[in-house]
């Protein structure tokens, strides 16, 4: 992951793609989290004053999509699905439970996602970016341990 | 320029093409409510007190709601402006203005003079028949003049314009979203910091509670100013000034 | 090139393991997209013969996809969930390689925009859109053929053609299986639509929870461009037509036309009043037309067809709930939702009974099984209270709770409202307390009467269609399950 000692170099040719234009600031903002984990404060303001906008333009789109992450990852993440197929199968139950758990001591970042449309595995985990069908919390807390072996 | 006629209630008006509803009502006397709304900043059409009930707009019969702030007057509009649904959207707006903040009028600096509170006495909110939420805001004290009380925000985003529009500034966004937005100074810090800020207090004008306030005044003792904006923009525009 | 081995590695085969399937065979395979019935995934098929691998209940998958297929069953021709489909808009999904643009143009890939591109007339192509009578899939149902020749008649000289990919309805996943499966089919819809309302840049704005999508989409983009179907010059003509992606990023509002183009632009996602429209005024002040990724992926099909053979189209809906299978189909527009929900997926679980089918997502309703003969189509749905939608349907079976649905909709309404007006931001907030009083016994007959007024109120003063459409969850289930309601009021309150 680059640093920041290298001035967020890594994010030139996005912002150059987007001709250092305001209407690219989500797609600037996308990448600038893939590349850095997250929105870090001298990096959203290094983002608003390549595009010339105002710190608090920036912040305030940044805060209302809620991919946009403001604090570092926890080295896991695990997201349970609340569309509707896996809540009539019981997610909000298995949110419950995992809220319950003791995540952090794993290394796991619990939160939820909106349907990602696999919903013939409801209720579904998305671990890591992988999807997990048919879970129950015990089940997904047995395989979060597994993790880290 | 065209001229269009259209009724409001029982007023039959006549008016430029291109003037708004709430222009229209206003030539003809008609009062109706607005809070986003201020003149000379854009129209958001976000605090729906200004709906009125539209028909025989584009062929349409059946009654629509619309905006007067942002809606067009057209020929042969029929206008409806105080309907018993109207006036049942108009008090449960009120209502969920004051129950999704902290709206204590007897220790606020705006107390007499809020138009937040003239609204409620104006729809006849003697109470409010959904339950408070006391949310937990905080206040921002560190600028040197102004303060802003987050509980006392009602999030009509007129500080937000005047300080994009009228001021070149863009101190103010609107941050996070539904019922966790709030007015953000900067990258959400504290507004003293933010070097942007001209300390104009042309927000602090237009604000129509008392979210936005001098340091110096308390309870009861702030007075909102937006005719300072209108003057300022009539100037602006005409170039005409009134001494 | 049919009798190849084909291996569905889309999203939902591939969290049931297809990738190791792939990555295990000692044969060629060809990667394909959705074949259909996800319940019974992964799945693979060879000519006109679908194989289910799913390992038997409780069984780990096969570890390789000769043991798999060794142990696979078949799924017959005549198996209702096949035989009832007409597949029109997926007609090339789970046969061509999506990753393949020379695939697809075996399989007839751009061959209707070359047709339009040689006749060179732009109101015959609208026409024809307008004498289908094809209405908008992404749930407004809004007449297509209007729309385009609204942009068209606009006197500017740029116009921008923006794919609505947002598909944000939680149970919803048609036009995910149509762009992992066929994006090719989306590119031709698109740039047939550029061609007749004078359009030279487009947007696909997509919700980032489509990482395999949004993946292929890039592919087929770059693809197409480098065989000169997307770019200048298309096809020798003196078109051009770039298409950009936008991915979005989490926030189910921008949906809503208004919203996506200020997400397009940069924006937060907030709607504003419409006049001025999107096709006066839209992305960056111009022209926009804006139409959903399946009704582009009608434009193709419809155009081979003709109007008279295409007739009253199809609509793919994406199955899944309390149901025996669930999947992704595409049926004849004004089929029974009997036929779908029992014929085709089989129906409720063993031992138990259909209680309501949740359509139009979280601004649909709940139709309750009484009414289970009704057609599928835009105007039978709403007269029950209810929307065709973008096309979920999740199936609901008697142990659902028709009140902690409704709480559910309203806390995802609540939690997606972009906050800009009051009715909504505020609304949702008190709609979803009062059925949290009820779900808590705590409710009394004066809070379901508060309830019920809340709900016009929010519908009828919302700025947008979210706003507007978030208490039709609750009004569509007091309508047909207000038993539900009043046995959750306290003890001792008078039921009228």
């Amino acid at each position: 992951m680059p640093t920041l000692k290298q001035g967020f170099a890594a994010l030139e040719p996005v912002l150059q793609r987007h001709g250092h234009q305001a209407h690219g600031l989500i797609e600037v903002l996308n990448a600038a989290q893939q590349l850095y984990g997250h929105l870090s404060e001298p990096l959203l303001r290094h983002i608003a004053r390549q595009l010339r906008l105002p710190f608090s333009r920036v912040q305030g789109t940044a805060s209302f999509y809620h991919l946009f992450r403001f604090a570092p990852q926890a080295r896991h993440s695990c997201l349970v699905c609340t569309g509707t197929a896996c809540h009539v199968q019981g997610a909000a139950q298995l949110l419950a439970e995992l809220r319950a758990a003791p995540l952090a001591e794993l290394s796991v970042e619990l939160g939820s996602v909106r349907c990602i449309g696999t919903c013939s595995g409801a209720p579904l985990v998305v671990v890591d970016g992988a999807v997990w069908n048919h879970v129950d919390a015990n089940a997904v807390l047995a395989r979060l341990r597994e993790l880290e072996r | 320029m065209s001229v269009c006629t259209l009724r409001i209630n029982d007023h039959d008006i006549a008016v430029p093409a291109g003037t708004t509803l709430l222009q229209a009502a206003q030539q003809a006397t008609i009062p109706i409510p607005t809070l986003c709304f201020l003149e000379g900043l854009s129209a958001v059409a976000a605090c729906r007190l200004c709906l009125v009930e539209v028909s025989g707009a584009d062929g349409r019969e059946e009654p629509r709601l619309l905006a007067a702030c942002v809606t067009a007057a057209t020929e042969g509009m029929r206008v409806q402006t105080h309907t018993p649904r109207l006036q049942e959207i108009r008090r449960t707006v009120i209502e969920l203005l004051f129950t999704e903040g902290n709206h204590v009028c007897a220790i606020c600096v705006a107390n007499g003079h809020c138009e937040l509170q003239n609204l409620a006495v104006e729809v006849g909110m003697d109470h409010s028949r959904l339950p408070y939420r006391f949310p937990e805001r905080h206040v921002d004290l560190s600028h040197p003049q102004y303060g802003l009380d987050h509980n006392r925000c009602i999030l009509c985003t007129r500080c937000v314009r005047v300080c994009d529009e009228v001021e070149g500034a863009h101190v103010w966004d609107v941050g996070w979203r539904g019922e966790h937005c709030q007015i953000i100074s900067g990258l959400h810090e504290p507004w003293g910091d933010v070097q942007a800020c001209t300390h104009c207090g042309k927000c602090v004008d237009v604000c129509p509670t008392g979210a936005l306030f001098h340091k110096v005044d308390t309870s009861s003792e702030k007075h909102g100013h937006p005719e300072r904006l209108q003057r300022l923009m009539h100037a602006r525009t005409h170039q005409q000034w009134t001494p | 090139m049919s009798s190849c081995l084909r291996l569905c590695t889309a999203a939902s085969c591939r969290s049931r393991g297809a990738m190791a399937l792939l990555q295990s065979s000692d044969r060629p395979v060809k990667e394909v997209g959705c074949l259909g019935p996800c319940s019974e995934g992964p799945l693979a098929a060879e000519g006109a013969q679908l194989l289910s691998l799913k390992p038997a209940e409780g069984e780990p998958l096969a570890p390789s996809l000769g043991a798999a297929l060794a142990g696979s069953r078949a799924i017959s021709a005549d198996d209702p969930f096949l035989k009832l489909q007409r597949r029109l808009v997926l007609a090339r999904c789970g046969v061509v390689d999506p990753g393949c643009i020379d695939d697809a143009l075996a399989q007839g890939a751009y061959q209707q925009l070359q047709a339009v591109l040689a006749a060179n007339n732009p109101s015959a192509v609208i026409d024809t859109v307008r004498r289908s009578g094809l209405r908008g899939r992404g749930g407004a149902g809004y007449p297509t053929g209007l729309k385009w020749a609204t942009v068209a008649a606009m006197p500017s000289d740029q116009k921008v053609v923006v794919c609505n990919a947002d598909e944000g309805d939680p149970g919803a996943f048609m036009d995910r299986t149509l762009m992992e499966g066929d994006p090719h089919t989306l590119l031709e819809g698109m740039a047939i639509a550029a061609f007749a309302v004078g359009a030279a840049q487009g947007f696909i704005y997509i919700r980032a929870e489509y990482p395999l999508a949004i993946e292929r989409l890039r592919r087929a983009i770059a693809a197409a461009e480098a065989r000169g179907w997307l770019g200048t010059a298309i096809g020798g003509s003196r078109f051009s037509f770039g298409i950009e992606l936008r991915v979005g990023a989490g926030a189910y509002v921008c949906g809503e036309e208004t919203a996506l183009i200020h997400s397009i632009e940069g924006r937060r996602g907030v709607p504003r009043p419409r006049p001025p429209y999107p096709a006066e005024h839209g992305v960056f002040g111009l022209p926009t037309l804006i139409n959903n990724v399946e009704t582009f992926g009608n434009i193709p099909p419809l155009l081979r067809l003709g109007v008279e053979a295409y007739g009253a189209g199809t609509k793919v809906f994406s199955l899944t709930g309390h149901v025996q299978r669930s999947g992704v189909l595409e049926v004849p527009m004004g089929t029974p939702l009997r036929t779908i929900v029992e014929t085709m997926g089989g129906g409720a679980p063993p031992g138990r009974q259909i209680k309501a089918v949740q359509t139009g997502g979280p601004s649909g309703g709940c139709i309750p099984a009484s009414a289970l003969n009704t057609p599928v189509d835009y105007d039978s749905l709403k007269a029950l209270g209810t929307i065709m939608g973008s096309g979920g349907m999740v199936v609901m079976d008697d142990t659902t709770n028709m009140v902690d649905i409704a709480a559910f909709f309203i806390a995802f309404s609540r939690e997606e409202s972009c906050g800009k007006c009051i009715p909504c931001r505020s609304g949702t907030v008190q709609l979803e307390m009062l059925l949290r009083k009820l779900l808590e016994r705590r409710a009394s007959a004066a809070d379901l009467t508060q309830l019920e007024a809340l709900c016009h109120t929010v519908a009828d003063a919302s700025l947008c269609g979210l706003g507007q459409s978030a208490p039709k969850p609750v009004l569509s289930t007091l309508r047909h399950f207000r038993g539900d309601y009043l046995e959750l009021l306290e003890p001792g309150e008078v039921v009228r």
